[in-house]
């Protein structure tokens, strides 16, 4: 087999090893403590948020236009709506300031 | 007769209700998917390891790392470990989704583990904290979609990858952000919620400066977890939320 193939498969099993990880080891404990409990509750905003943070700060006017949009858009409308109003103004401003 | 058809009329609904859900992630994912197929085919991959590696790993951070490295020739053991390094967060997802389909056959959590990815945990999470039960056929409707546009575009982009017209112009290489702010955002009411963003923005930040990619991810999630775990229990509501 190619390594070009290993590759894919090995990476593919250490993903899948993250997928099942948190959960196995987990579900080892009884009880689970409250502070671990708000701690998990925790995990979307907070690993989302570093999938938003840097790439905001390393970006230019067009895309903080899009993102305060997003922004914006969230406290009317749902998810669908947040993301095309974004997308829009990115497209737009993107014109204009490339 | 008459619960069997009230039963399955219900799963089909949940499944629809999935699918609707999957329609941005869809949307948002599909340059993604046909860009890792033309920059994958560009460092040497074959149409056929595009697709296989889109439909194994489907991690679409990790597979643009992957094949970044690749591209470089770097060591393979080193391509692995950054593909679990970008990857290495879905842990966390992992841990609060055990939570939610703990109830679910074995089979059924191991596939759902399986495509579990960033906005299929926190769709699942949202729904889950409305105080609806994550259901299987529900949580297929949703991943399943974005499943099987990921692996049929990663293929088409490796095909047709050089027709791909101006990204830039197109807004491609920023339309995740843009998705995963509003996902952040849907979870303003959570208790804590402020400052684990502020706390999580900030050492991402910090450690994207100093430490590099992928690592920021990591670190910058522990920080605002680490925030809501010592945090005194009676600011972070778990006792009275549902």
């Amino acid at each position: 087999m190619s390594t070009t193939l290993w590759i894919i498969i090995a990476g593919a099993i250490a993903t899948y090893l993250t997928r099942i990880g948190g959960h196995l080891v987990i579900s080892r404990f009884e009880n689970i403590h409250p502070r671990v409990e708000a701690g998990l509750n925790a995990v979307p905003a907070a690993v989302l948020t570093t999938l938003v943070a840097p790439a905001a700060l390393s970006a230019g006017p067009a895309e903080w236009a899009a993102l305060i949009v997003t922004a914006l858009a969230s406290l009317r409308g749902g998810l669908m709506a947040m993301f095309l109003a974004g997308t829009a103004v990115l497209i737009l401003a993107r014109q204009f300031v490339g | 007769m008459a619960v069997e058809a009230i039963s399955e009329g219900s799963a089909k609904s949940d499944f629809w209700d999935g699918v609707r859900l999957s329609m941005p992630v869809v949307v948002a994912s599909a340059p993604f998917a046909l860009l890792f197929g033309a920059i994958a085919v560009d460092n040497g991959f074959s149409v056929l390891e595009a697709f296989l590696m889109s439909a194994l790993v489907f991690g679409g951070a990790s597979q643009m790392v992957g094949i970044e490295l690749f591209g470089q020739h770097v060591a393979p053991w080193l391509i692995v470990l950054s593909i679990f390094a970008v990857n290495f967060r879905h842990v966390l997802y992992s841990a609060g989704l055990g939570r939610r389909i703990s109830h679910w056959p074995v089979i059924q959590q191991a596939l759902g583990y399986f495509i579990m990815t960033d906005p299929q945990y926190a769709v699942a999470e949202a729904r889950a904290a409305s105080g609806k039960t994550v259901g299987f056929v529900w949580y297929l409707g949703l991943g399943l979609p974005v499943y099987v546009f990921w692996v049929i575009e990663s293929a088409l982009g490796a095909v047709f990858g050089k027709l791909i017209p101006d990204t830039h112009a197109l807004g491609i290489d920023f339309l995740l952000p843009i998705y995963f702010l509003g996902l952040v955002l849907g979870f303003r009411t959570r208790p804590l919620w402020l400052p684990v963003v502020m706390a999580s923005a900030v050492a991402s930040i910090i450690a994207y400066k100093t430490v590099g990619s992928p690592w920021h991810v990591s670190i910058g999630a522990v920080a605002g977890m680490l925030l809501a775990v010592v945090l005194p229990p009676h600011h972070s509501g778990v006792g009275e939320r549902p």
